[in-house]
């Protein structure tokens, strides 16, 4: 995988260079945008609940216990929103739509349409991997939001049933805005922006280099799920670590 | 340049001492070639005789090791001059976007250079696709379509480029006779109507026999001979020979 970053890191610059380009592509864009809300959102909602509910159910009693009820709220808050939403779903978006790009954008070379692009004096950056990574830039972030909110939500409804706790959902809210800021909230967004360019340029990355028949393109997909989740566990603590100074 | 009053005009190719090699594995093993502006040109050779290779340095899919390629005179090595001339690869395979309805992929060149109207678009590929006499395909998708027929809108794709020369790769592998004779007849037909370059690589004998003004036997990276098709047919090179001369051990 390291072997490649160079590439993917050139790939990253040439997608930067094509972004007067975007404008142009907008269409392409949108339906990339679109194709990613329709195929993630349900899935967001469902994981999103339970990793607030899981979330909730191992701190809550623990804290209540030692008469920290009134944290309960803010640690589930600010785990969801600094960390498990931002990481959870770029790596629940690596895996349903990085390895959609990879298949498609790899398909496309093995069979030459990429070639055939390139003949036609269209370049594949601008017409495959910039509205790709563009797409995935504006979900992300946005799906994030939309996530960090039922995750809380998910938190409230378990931390109000669960005998062991049972902390009213307003008491939740109110003890989590005690505590989280929208600082805390734009820092999980800005993380899952950084996220979804790793994650796009990678699937794109591996989608061009994909050699072979069905089998390369079977192993490209696999290489761009887990070569863009382990990049996005090095890059959680490379920015986590940048962003607290 | 020799478009004018838009009747294309081919251009000429010559090729001097090219090679390349992939691995350590000779492919091209300095290839000469002279093509007239307007001929059809067939380069014959079996299968790894680095045809189709020559055919991706010709269109700049892949560089070479050394020599040189000029169109009209002018080397290709910049990607300036290259620019210049519009040449079309018409792809073994079609190399249809599978994502894009026919129509969309004849008139990907236009839409997405921004060279017309999508009105005018329309027009054209319509026009283009009754060339290889497909109209009714238009908004059908490239799976629907049967070998041959991705072999024609790919013809059309080619034809939206107004190219000066085109290159076909294998045009009649995987086809029928009947097929095959058709995508023949659209080569010949486009030389008559447009004057356009084509150089057609394949190891179908009946095609290079019945379209070519002159054929190049190529084998191991190397072009054995050039000629006229009766002056190829009768080369005493027994490689060439026995390449067009190939027969069943049936008893007579």
């Amino acid at each position: 995988m390291f072997e490649n970053v160079g590439e993917i890191v050139l790939l990253f610059w040439r997608t930067l260079l094509a972004l007067p380009q975007a404008w142009r592509q907008r269409q392409k864009v949108f339906e990339q945008f679109f194709e990613i809300g329709n195929a993630s959102l349900l899935m967001v909602c469902v994981l999103s609940f339970f990793i607030g509910a899981v979330i909730a159910l191992q701190t809550g009693p623990i804290l209540v216990e030692r008469s920290l009820a009134s944290a309960v709220g803010g640690v589930v808050g600010i785990a969801i929103a600094k960390e498990l939403a931002p990481v959870m779903m770029a790596i629940l978006i690596a895996g349903r739509i990085g390895s959609a790009m990879a298949a498609e954008i790899g398909s496309m070379r093995v069979y030459q349409e990429i070639d055939a692009l390139r003949t036609m004096n269209i370049n594949p950056i601008h017409y495959l991997v910039l509205p790709r990574v563009l797409a995935i830039a504006l979900a992300l972030p946005l799906l994030v939001i939309f996530s960090i909110l039922v995750g809380w939500f998910g938190g409230a409804v378990v931390a109000d049933v669960n005998q062991h706790m049972e902390i009213p959902f307003l008491a939740f809210f109110s003890d989590l805005k005690n505590i989280v800021e929208l600082k805390d909230v734009g820092n999980g967004v800005f993380k899952s922006f950084c996220f979804a360019i790793i994650l796009g340029v990678v699937s794109c990355h591996q989608g061009l280099t994909t050699i072979g028949g069905p089998r390369g393109i079977g192993r490209s997909v696999t290489k761009a799920v887990v070569n863009s989740i382990v990049l996005i566990v090095i890059f959680d603590y490379i920015l986590t670590r940048f962003l607290l100074k | 340049m020799n478009g004018a009053n838009n009747q294309i005009s081919g251009v000429s190719l010559v090729v001097r001492g090219l090679h390349k090699s992939f691995g350590g594995q000779k492919v091209l093993n300095g290839i000469d070639l002279d093509v007239r502006p307007g001929e059809i040109f067939v380069i014959m050779g079996p299968s790894g005789s680095g045809k189709s290779v020559l055919l991706k340095h010709l269109i700049g899919l892949e560089e070479p090791d050394a020599g040189e390629i000029l169109i009209n005179g002018e080397s290709i090595s910049t990607p300036e001059i290259a620019a210049k001339y519009r040449m079309a690869l018409v792809f073994q395979s079609g190399a249809l976007l599978n994502s894009l309805t026919v129509g969309e992929n004849v008139g990907l060149y236009l839409t997405e250079h921004r060279l017309k109207t999508p009105a005018e678009i329309e027009k054209i590929v319509a026009e283009k696709l009754d060339d290889v006499g497909l109209k009714d395909a238009v908004n059908k998708m490239p799976s629907e379509l049967s070998g041959g027929m991705k072999k024609r809108v790919a013809i059309a794709r080619a034809l939206v480029i107004e190219p000066q020369m085109i290159l076909y790769d294998e045009p009649t592998s995987e086809l029928d006779p009947l097929s095959s004779v058709v995508i023949g007849n659209e080569i010949l037909e486009l030389k008559r109507r447009i004057h356009v370059t084509s150089l057609v690589v394949s190891h179908d004998r009946d095609l290079a026999f019945g379209v070519a003004d002159r054929i190049a036997v190529i084998a191991d990276g190397k072009i054995l001979t050039v000629g006229t098709p009766d002056a190829v047919k009768n080369f005493p090179d027994p490689r060439v020979h026995d390449f067009l001369h190939a027969d069943f051990a049936r008893p007579k």
